[in-house]
């Protein structure tokens, strides 16, 4: 019955422990948006400035799925 | 050996535990006890400092009206005008009858967030229950207004008339999903990012106590500090800026 329990607990900090992996995915997303918004403002920089909210949301929205894995591996963590 | 092992369990417990400042607790009893619907906890205590703190800013900032702002002033009106650009370059002029509403979210968020960053303080918004209300908040009104202003056009939103007739039933699905998943990411990104800065500033005051990387963790302590300073006032953007982006599609659902 220990034993299980141990083998239990242990699946679920391994888990916790690969889902945060998913948060690379969303380093690599969010740093894609931004260097290729940095690229195209070094480049045209009159339409820079204009442009900073779009590049905002694009952050918002690659960093959402990075979250996803963060909160697989709280569940694993604090509520499994 | 066995008294330096000892040490070094003393000095485990003298730190504190990075996840211990996100304890719910109550004020009055000692700390400890039930909690139900109304007990005053540090939660409380916090969302009203700052509610209070947000009054002070706006009210007190803004009552002199002078000509030529003093600081306070200065920064109220500073704050405006950047959330009345916003939502007016994202939403466009019909989506100004909003601005309350966003401006408030806005400052109460930014407010929360920054006083959340105190030492010994409590991050109101590292609760999903707090973000969660927010975005549900946000999430219902945007649907609600959405069918109101649109009627069934609203719903064009997820038939995306630019696609191949073939494509649309699947892109119709996915939508349908993203949909439904925005306030989920809405709140977590919120409650996430403060989180996960949080404890990691309090990961890096449980290394101070270990004598020799004492000054490297006091200076990651420093940088991390400044970092989440962005981050906190970032986020706040953030979920402003996507507030005015689902009001947005609320308002003009076709693609």
């Amino acid at each position: 019955m220990a034993i299980e329990g141990d083998l239990a607990q242990m699946g679920a900090f391994l888990g916790a422990g690969l889902a945060s992996v998913g948060m690379g995915g969303a380093a690599i997303g969010v740093g894609n948006v931004v260097g290729n918004y940095l690229s195209g403002a070094l480049r045209n920089p009159a339409a820079a400035a204009g442009q900073t909210a779009t590049m905002f949301i694009g952050i918002a929205f690659a960093e959402a799925l990075g979250i996803f894995s963060f909160l697989v591996a709280l569940l694993l963590m604090f509520a499994v | 050996m066995a008294i330096e092992s000892d040490a070094v369990e003393q000095e485990l417990e003298l730190a504190i535990h990075p996840m211990d400042q996100f304890l719910v607790k109550p004020l009055f009893g000692g700390g400890h006890g039930d909690i139900g619907m109304f007990t005053i906890t540090n939660a409380t205590l916090w969302l009203g400092i700052t509610v209070l703190c947000a009054i002070a800013l706006m009210v007190l900032g803004t009552r002199g009206r002078a000509i030529v702002p003093s600081r306070s002033q200065s920064i109220a009106e500073v704050i405006y005008v950047f959330i009345y650009k916003m939502v007016e370059d994202i939403t466009g002029k019909d989506g100004l009858k909003y601005f309350p509403y966003i401006f408030s979210l806005f400052i109460f968020i930014l407010v929360a967030n920054v006083v959340g960053l105190l030492p010994a303080s409590f991050t109101t918004t590292s609760h999903i229950a707090v973000t969660a209300t927010l975005a549900l908040i946000v999430f219902v009104a945007v649907t609600v207004l959405g069918f109101v202003k649109n009627g069934t056009a609203f719903l064009s939103l997820f038939w995306v008339s630019a696609a191949p007739l073939a494509l649309r039933p699947i892109l119709a699905l996915i939508e349908v999903i993203s949909y439904f998943v925005r306030p989920v990411s809405h709140s977590i990104r919120l409650a996430g990012n403060m989180m996960a800065g949080h404890a990691v500033i309090k990961v890096f005051a449980g290394f101070a106590v270990v004598t020799f990387i004492s000054p490297a963790a006091i200076g990651a302590i420093v940088a991390i500090y400044a970092l989440e300073t962005l981050v906190v006032c970032i986020q706040a953007y953030v979920f402003t800026i996507l507030t005015c982006v689902y009001l947005k599609d609320a308002l003009h659902p076709s693609h």
